[in-house]
């Protein structure tokens, strides 16, 4: 038996009961990421000595009997989480060198369960797309597919996860990208509600939708992971004050009279039959379980990639603004100004993916242009939130598939930004709802890649999408990637 | 040159009491090493976060009571973006739309050409925002420096509507505010510090004229000087424009000092389009009416309740002004009047010896060298004869240089009056024994040789016998001589 290929919950079993120690089990991910890092090229850094000491720290707790679930559980950060003292790129040249002076409360918090940190791991550039291929560093690749794209923007998390890599992951999710990349790799992420989890030390894309979730191999370990990290912080005005529940108290239950709506919108032209297909299915199964299916509509769905990308971009336009090559950073070596200075830093800095949303941000924040653009996009989350409202009042779940495709060729859509931003389709309201949602895999299409299906919940009810999606999981046989 | 109205608006900018920052916890004290007084947060650090520090709202709503202002119960935080290397986040956290304070109303008096005038000016609103840091240009070696110890510093910014019609009516009025928020306890107003700064806005229009004129923006004044002399020149400048029937410039305009003279900075097409946008990081001000009464009734006296009292207890209109429009200078005085409750005699006293000290530059009320305790007490001694009113000035005057207590120095001078009645009967014999015929005189109903007499006898005792006692005991004598 390969121990990576382990849950939180079994490894948490076996270094409680001495099987293995912490060390032991995390140096099992490091011979295997030597072996297959290369392949799948997850890891923007591996920390070899951070491991080490933590799983030292870690081993100590358990020895003195004093181990909690994450206790020596071996985790992967995305790289746009502040470590004190590890490099923070979020894959891009302009932090290429930047290592943070203080932790991210989530990382405060991880520390605290003592998990030991095997490393960073690569994303798109700034967690702006959907492939990873946007990254400075590491363009990851699928594991079920390395001619494949991984998914994004947390591919790296998410594909280390797949190849047992790291037991789970930590990643951000501010349009889908904690989802829909999970759904590319055949595992299970979760974006909690807006304000669960704090966001301090999470290098801001767009503030009002970034969100840090737990990328794992099953719902039940996604729970685990946000018991850790949930609630309360002072660095973040934005996070609620409101209790944080036992994210794993629903798993195992009963799905008799759960009521899971379907959105005929997101069952509709532009997803493919296949990915279709395995969703209905998965509420077929669901019905068997005893849940009511409900049909129901949400006709703003069409304007939400729209208003997704105004949102963002705008509030990226101005959280990149900082990056001027004065104080961290990338400083360009040419000569002249502080104008001339921060531009040529900037462009140098800045790949072309950031480039676009800054100054698609800008231009959606000029006065003149505000209210047409900014003003709407703003009209319309309110728009797409009521319509939530409303199907909420009815139901207790909302069941659609991740992303309309599965994991496309690396050298695919990377040339049509519209088609890829359209790819987002499934995944920008639940961010624009500040909603809780999680996705895990519902099938495999004809080439062996998985297929995800979401799960959205009721604002702060992580624990119920965690339970239903846990209810399928357990009807479910996962097939690991063969690398 | 034709004769033109202006018209004019202040924005004021004036620095918070607080002890940390707006957004952090860092101190806001003055000064300190450089770069010592700043965190992650107000460094711009990426991932970090602005926690809204809640007294500074408090201070600003504070300052809004003080200006006759209405309060928004619901206030929004805004970005205003743009680079510049004291701001490092790129963007100011500021307020448009929904500032804290609106709608106030500060009356001004003032003197022109000689006459007393008195006006109401128009406070448009108050809003909360962070200060930038400070840049320090180092020719020698041509390089710029960046401290950020003035990062985040809370600042209030407060927009009159162009009520203003003169160099003489802006200082006056912003003395006043200078004298209102010193009151009410939210600022220093120490222009030395940069802690309350102005921009200008001026337009002259003709009496005919229906709309206001084009307007320049003078930015930055940080001395009331500096606003006087720039409207003067402003009022010149533009004069001159339309006297030629040239046109007035939309532009920002720099103050130079040295020749007392605007300068162009960039023009209107060159302005910042500053693509404001509601900060997503801060949760929006909601005050419940309980808050609002709260603070409300939190506001010490004002300038006006403190002249009020004055006047009541007896002292004149005119002096208790004086007191009331130095903040310093009504602190020491009512302090005084805790220890010796005689307002019409300390009112005399600082009117009469303490204004001519401050005047002639002897006494700074920044850096007193005595307490109130004991300016009472110099004030008292007088009152009571314990030592001369001339004699009372001079241990004032050693107490102000070099401290002391005002006993210790009539002590060590000999200034204290003893009334020892053997002493003054023995100095009288004296000089009626010397004045044989004087006392003839008087004897024989010459009584206006009285006061040679009294002299004579004052002159003997060299002050350690007050007037009264020596009157009495002489004319006792005297009267006995008549038999």
């Amino acid at each position: 038996m390969d121990v990576t290929s382990l849950t939180i919950k079994e490894q948490h079993k076996m270094l409680d009961s001495k099987e293995i120690s912490a060390a032991e089990l995390a140096n099992s991910y490091l011979v295997r990421i030597a072996e297959k890092e290369p392949s799948v090229k997850s890891y923007i850094a591996v920390t070899p000595e951070a491991a080490a000491k933590t799983a030292e720290a870690a081993q100590k707790k358990i020895d003195a009997g004093e181990s909690t679930p994450l206790c020596g559980i071996p985790l992967a950060i995305k790289d746009n989480i502040c470590t004190d003292g590890i490099k923070t790129t979020c894959a891009s040249r302009m932090l290429e060198n930047f290592i943070p002076p203080y932790n991210a409360t989530v990382m405060e918090k991880l520390n605290a369960e003592n998990i030991v940190i095997l490393g960073k791991t690569s994303m798109d550039e700034f967690a702006m797309g959907g492939s990873t291929q946007t990254s400075a560093f590491k363009k990851t690749r699928n594991p079920y597919n390395t001619e494949r794209v991984p998914g994004g923007s947390s591919g790296g998390s998410a594909a280390a996860v797949s190849a047992n890599l790291c037991t789970a992951a930590i990643g951000s999710d501010t349009g889908g990208s904690i989802r829909q990349p999970s759904s590319f790799c055949g595992v299970t992420g979760l974006k909690p509600t807006y304000g669960r989890v704090s966001r301090y030390g999470l290098v801001a894309f767009a503030s009002s939708l970034d969100q840090i979730g737990p990328i794992a191999k099953c719902a039940e370990d996604c729970g685990t992971i946000l018991n850790a990290i949930a609630g309360y912080d002072y660095h973040d005005g934005t996070v609620s004050k409101l209790p944080v529940d036992d994210y794993t108290a629903k798993i195992g239950m009963d799905m008799k009279g759960v009521k899971i709506a379907l959105p005929a919108e997101f069952y509709a032209q532009g997803i493919d039959d296949d990915v279709k297909t395995a969703v209905l299915s998965a509420a077929q199964k669901y019905k068997d379980m005893g849940a009511e299916i409900i049909d129901c509509s949400m006709p703003s769905l069409k304007y939400a990639v729209a208003a997704y990308y105004l949102i963002s971009s705008a509030e990226a336009s101005s959280n990149l603004s900082r990056y001027d090559g004065i104080k961290y950073g990338h400083r360009s070596d040419v000569s002249g100004n502080y104008n001339d200075l921060i531009i040529a830093s900037r462009s140098e800095g800045f790949g072309d993916e950031v480039k676009r949303r800054i100054l698609l941000g800008n231009y959606a924040l000029c006065s003149g242009y505000y209210d047409a653009y900014y003003g709407k996009a703003m009209a319309l989350k309110q728009k797409i939130r009521e319509e939530y409202t409303q199907i909420f009042e009815k139901c207790d779940l909302v069941l659609t598939p991740t992303a309309p495709t599965v994991a496309y060729g690396i050298n695919e859509n990377i040339d049509d930004p519209a088609k890829m931003y359209q790819a987002d389709i499934c995944t920008v309201t639940v961010n624009i709802a500040s909603l809780p949602a999680i996705s895990t895999t519902c099938g495999y299409n004809g080439d062996g890649m998985p297929i995800g299906m979401s799960l959205i919940g009721k604002m702060w009810d992580e624990a119920t999408v965690i339970g239903a999606a846990d209810a399928f999981e357990k009807t479910f046989t996962r097939t690991e990637p063969k690398i | 040159m034709s004769s033109y109205i202006p018209v004019i608006g202040l924005e004021i900018h004036s620095e918070l009491l607080t002890k940390s920052k707006v957004f952090c916890t860092c101190s806001a004290e003055f000064g300190g090493d450089k770069n010592s007084r700043c965190c992650p947060v107000c460094s711009g650090m990426p991932g970090t976060l602005p926690i809204i520090n809640q007294t500074a709202v408090e201070y600003a709503v504070k300052a809004g009571y003080a200006l006759g202002c209405s309060i928004n119960k619901f206030s929004v935080f805004d970005r205003k973006n743009y680079f510049y290397p004291d701001l490092p986040k790129a963007y100011q956290i500021s307020q448009l739309n929904l500032p804290l304070c609106i709608n106030g109303l500060v009356p001004i008096e003032y003197e022109e050409d000689g006459v007393k005038k008195s006006k109401n000016i128009r406070i448009n609103r108050i809003h909360l925002e962070e200060d930038a840091g400070k840049l320090i240009h180092d020719d020698l070696n041509g390089v710029s420096l960046a401290d950020y110890n003035r990062c985040g510093i809370p600042l209030i910014e407060i927009v009159t509507e162009p009520d203003i019609g003169s160099a003489e009516e802006a200082r006056c009025f912003v003395e006043k505010i200078a004298l209102l928020l010193q009151y009410v306890g939210v600022s220093d107003c120490k222009m030395e510090q940069g802690s309350i700064r102005c921009d200008v806005n001026i337009s002259l229009m003709k009496p005919t004229d229906t709309e206001f004129g084009t307007r320049a923006e003078i930015k930055n004044l940080n001395s009331l000087k500096s606003i006087y002399r720039t409207i003067e020149f402003e009022i010149k400048r533009q004069s001159r424009l339309l006297d030629r029937g040239e046109r007035v410039v939309q532009e920002t305009r720099r103050y130079d000092d040295n020749k007392g003279e605007t300068r162009t900075m960039r023009s209107k097409e060159d302005a910042h389009d500053y693509k404001y946008f509601p900060d997503p990081d801060i949760l929006q001000v909601n005050f419940t009416d309980e808050d609002l009464a709260r603070i409300k009734g939190s506001l010490p006296e004002m300038p006006y309740q403190r002249l009020e009292r004055y006047i009541s207890a007896g002292i004149q209109e005119k002096d208790a002004k004086i007191i009331v429009n130095s903040k310093r200078l009504s602190d020491l005085f009512d302090d005084t009047l805790k220890v010796y409750n005689n307002p019409k005699s300390v009112a005399n006293f600082v009117i009469g010896e303490l204004m001519r000290r401050i005047n002639l530059g002897e006494i700074d009320l920044e850096k007193l060298n005595f307490t109130a305790e004991e300016f009472a007490k110099v004030i008292e001694m007088a009152d009571t004869e314990k030592v001369s009113k001339g004699d009372a000035k001079e241990i004032f005057r050693e107490m102000s240089e070099k401290g002391g207590s005002p006993e210790e120095i009539a002590k060590a001078r000999g200034m204290l009056i003893v009334t020892d009645t053997g002493k003054v009967l023995e100095a009288i014999d004296e000089v009626i024994a010397a004045n044989e015929k004087a006392v003839n005189q008087y004897v024989s109903g010459d009584v206006k040789v009285f006061g040679f007499l009294m002299g004579q006898c004052s002159k003997a005792l060299r002050g350690s016998a007050t007037p009264k006692v020596i009157k009495e005991e002489l004319e006792k004598k005297l009267k006995s001589l008549v038999g």
